[in-house]
């Protein structure tokens, strides 16, 4: 039953990004509800797995990497789903579907170990795991939101810009939407860490560093941002390389906390 | 039934001839009354606009109709009336074309629908537009709607101030509360500060080296002048910056950018360099926060604009080619009633 609601989900984005797509090659893109019905679709689909596994574990349901990639996924998508519609930023779906696509294709070729409800669950930690993945959505989102801001951007530079540019949002709305996410992102991920600290479990001294960085790193991004030190344009090529390196990590911070 | 079309456009007819036939809002319910006196005209329904007057009507003998708007179209406007005319099933065509933008002048503009949707209220208020008139617009209305939405025929804009306006948009989104400053008072850069100004922007800003000529400008179009030595604290308050000034050398250079760029906390400069020789310097299109398109590069998206337009033609033509097919279907039901399509 879980894998026919990750196989349902992933089939939702891939409609979601099918129908873009060919909206696009065919010069009709119209900001439309089919996309964030579809994304919602998935969303859907992807808490109810999430929910299904969850009930099996008697646990936050991230486990191991496989658990974590479709909860990442799933935070972004919710995301994508509060201000997505609402800042008309309809082919944010397009770039998010693909992004979320891939981390649940990840995530179904991965190998996964047999459910068993885990016992002693600390609730600090659950609290500071399950935060943290949340963070990492809005901070995806926000690379996301990076990566169509740089895409506008060299289409207004350029003296030919191509069709997307006439679908994509202003650059001023992408910039504020790269800002505001850093920021939602960033106050989730610190309150996250601060449920770790509160936890009874020891963690690992190299993940609390690898933790800490990413959080510098971060909040090194955000005062930049906001004092005008840093422009739009390094705002969000900051944006999606901070988020990388924090995906790039993703797998070492989740088999220390295994090991721990 | 005959449904006959008749009129002269910018294709047949010079302005100085269209505006002799041009019809006032005021004018047409007396010209639809006297149309539908001719011999064998049931119902009339015209259209007048800057690039085109027709008469679209009803009737049993479209021979007799023809002579006799010739005849009131002359009178009215003092001289012979060069009319084109189209019978059942081409005048059908014509106006599924008209009413799409294809036979406009700038293929694709969107204004022309609602040009022949006065004009077939004026119609039904005068009482002339009879059920086969009725069917016939009702069918153009949806003809234009699945032209426009099922094809690119609208895509991109095509003038110079309607490309500046695009880019502004794209820029900062919502155009009401930014600050546009022209430097220099030229034709060109005026009808492009008004293309913005159509699109919300109130706050405009003229600095001219003649300064009389900066002030009567900003009277014109409703904004403020200023002193051209002050152009630089000017473009600091500017999200705008609309040059065509006669100077030599590029004015608009990185080095008196960079002051301006420096506190304005993120916020982008759009430069419209619309002067020949060029007033700004390419190399400010390289700083960060700075998007600078000359007149080059407008003509260039706006001619893209026309191509994608033309290469649509064909896919607007057979859709409205189906439409016509379904209508005239309708149309032959009417002298047959047991016939069916």
């Amino acid at each position: 039953m879980e894998r026919a609601a990750l196989i349902g989900s992933s089939l939702c984005y891939l409609f979601a990004l099918g129908h873009t797509l060919f909206s696009l090659f065919k010069g009709r893109f119209r900001p439309g509800r089919f996309n964030v019905a579809a994304i919602a679709a998935g969303a859907a689909l992807q808490g109810w797995y999430l929910t299904l596994l969850g009930s099996q574990l008697h646990a936050c349901p991230i486990r191991n990497l496989p658990q974590v990639l479709v909860f990442l996924g799933w935070s972004m998508a919710l995301f994508y789903l509060a201000i997505g519609p609402s800042y008309r930023l309809s082919l944010m779906g397009a770039f998010t579907a693909p992004v979320v696509l891939i981390l649940q294709g990840a995530a179904m070729v991965l190998p996964t170990e047999p459910l068993e409800a885990v016992r002693g669950v600390d609730p600090w930690i659950e609290t500071h795991a399950s935060l943290s993945l949340v963070a990492y959505g809005a901070l995806g989102l926000s690379c996301i939101a990076g990566l169509m801001y740089l895409v506008q951007e060299r289409q207004l530079k350029s003296r030919r810009p191509s069709a997307i540019f006439h679908d994509l949002p202003p650059v001023a709305t992408l910039a504020a939407t790269v800002r505001r996410l850093l920021l939602a992102g960033f106050v989730v991920l610190s309150v996250s860490f601060a449920a770790g600290f509160l936890a009874l479990t020891p963690i690992p001294k190299v993940k609390i560093c690898f933790s800490a960085l990413i959080w510098l790193l971060y909040a090194g991004l955000l005062v930049d941002s906001w004092s005008g030190r840093l422009g739009n344009r390094r705002t969000a090529q900051g944006a999606i390389l901070v988020f990388l390196l924090a995906l790039l990590l993703l797998p070492v911070i989740q088999r220390l906390s295994t090991l721990g | 039934m005959n449904i006959l079309c008749a009129g002269i456009n910018h294709r047949t007819a010079r302005l100085a001839v269209r505006e002799r036939f041009a019809v006032a809002p005021e004018e047409t319910p007396a010209l639809l009354s006297d149309l539908r006196s001719v011999e064998g005209v049931s119902g009339a329904v015209v259209l007048s606009t800057c690039n085109r007057v027709e008469i679209y009507a009803s009737g049993l003998c479209p021979v007799r109709a023809l002579d006799g708007f010739r005849e009131i179209l002359s009178s009215r406007a003092g001289l012979k009336a060069p009319l084109y005319h189209h019978d059942t099933p081409r005048a059908v065509r014509h106006l599924f074309r008209v009413a799409s933008g294809l036979d406009s002048m700038v293929i694709g503009e969107t204004e022309i629908l609602g040009q022949v949707k006065k004009a077939y209220s004026a119609a039904s208020e005068a009482g002339t537009a009879t059920r086969t008139m009725h069917k016939l617009f009702q069918h153009a209305f949806r003809v234009a709607k699945s032209v426009r939405t099922e094809t690119q025929i609208t895509s991109g804009p095509t003038s110079i101030g309607s490309v500046a306006v695009e880019l502004a948009e794209k820029i900062f989104g919502d155009l009401g509360n930014l600050r546009v400053l022209l430097l220099g008072a030229g034709e060109i850069s005026e009808r492009t500060a008004r293309s913005l100004q159509s699109r919300g922007v109130r706050n405009v800003v003229v600095s001219n080296r003649t300064y009389e000529r900066a002030s009567a400008l900003a009277a014109e179009i409703g904004g403020m002048a200023t002193h051209f030595d002050h152009w630089g604290k000017a473009a600091a308050d500017a999200d705008i910056l609309i040059s065509s000034t006669n100077s030599p050398e590029p004015l608009v250079i990185p080095e008196n950018l960079l002051p301006v760029m420096k506190g304005r906390g993120g916020r982008p400069l759009f430069v419209i360099d619309l002067a020949v020789p060029r007033d700004a310097d390419p190399a400010i299109n390289d700083m960060e926060g700075v998007f600078l398109h000359d007149i080059d590069s407008l003509e260039q998206i706006a001619t893209e604009s026309l191509v994608i337009r033309q290469r649509e033609v064909e896919r607007c033509e057979s859709l409205i080619e189906s439409h016509v097919g379904g209508f005239m279907n309708w149309l032959q039901s009417l002298h047959n009633p047991e016939w069916r399509p």
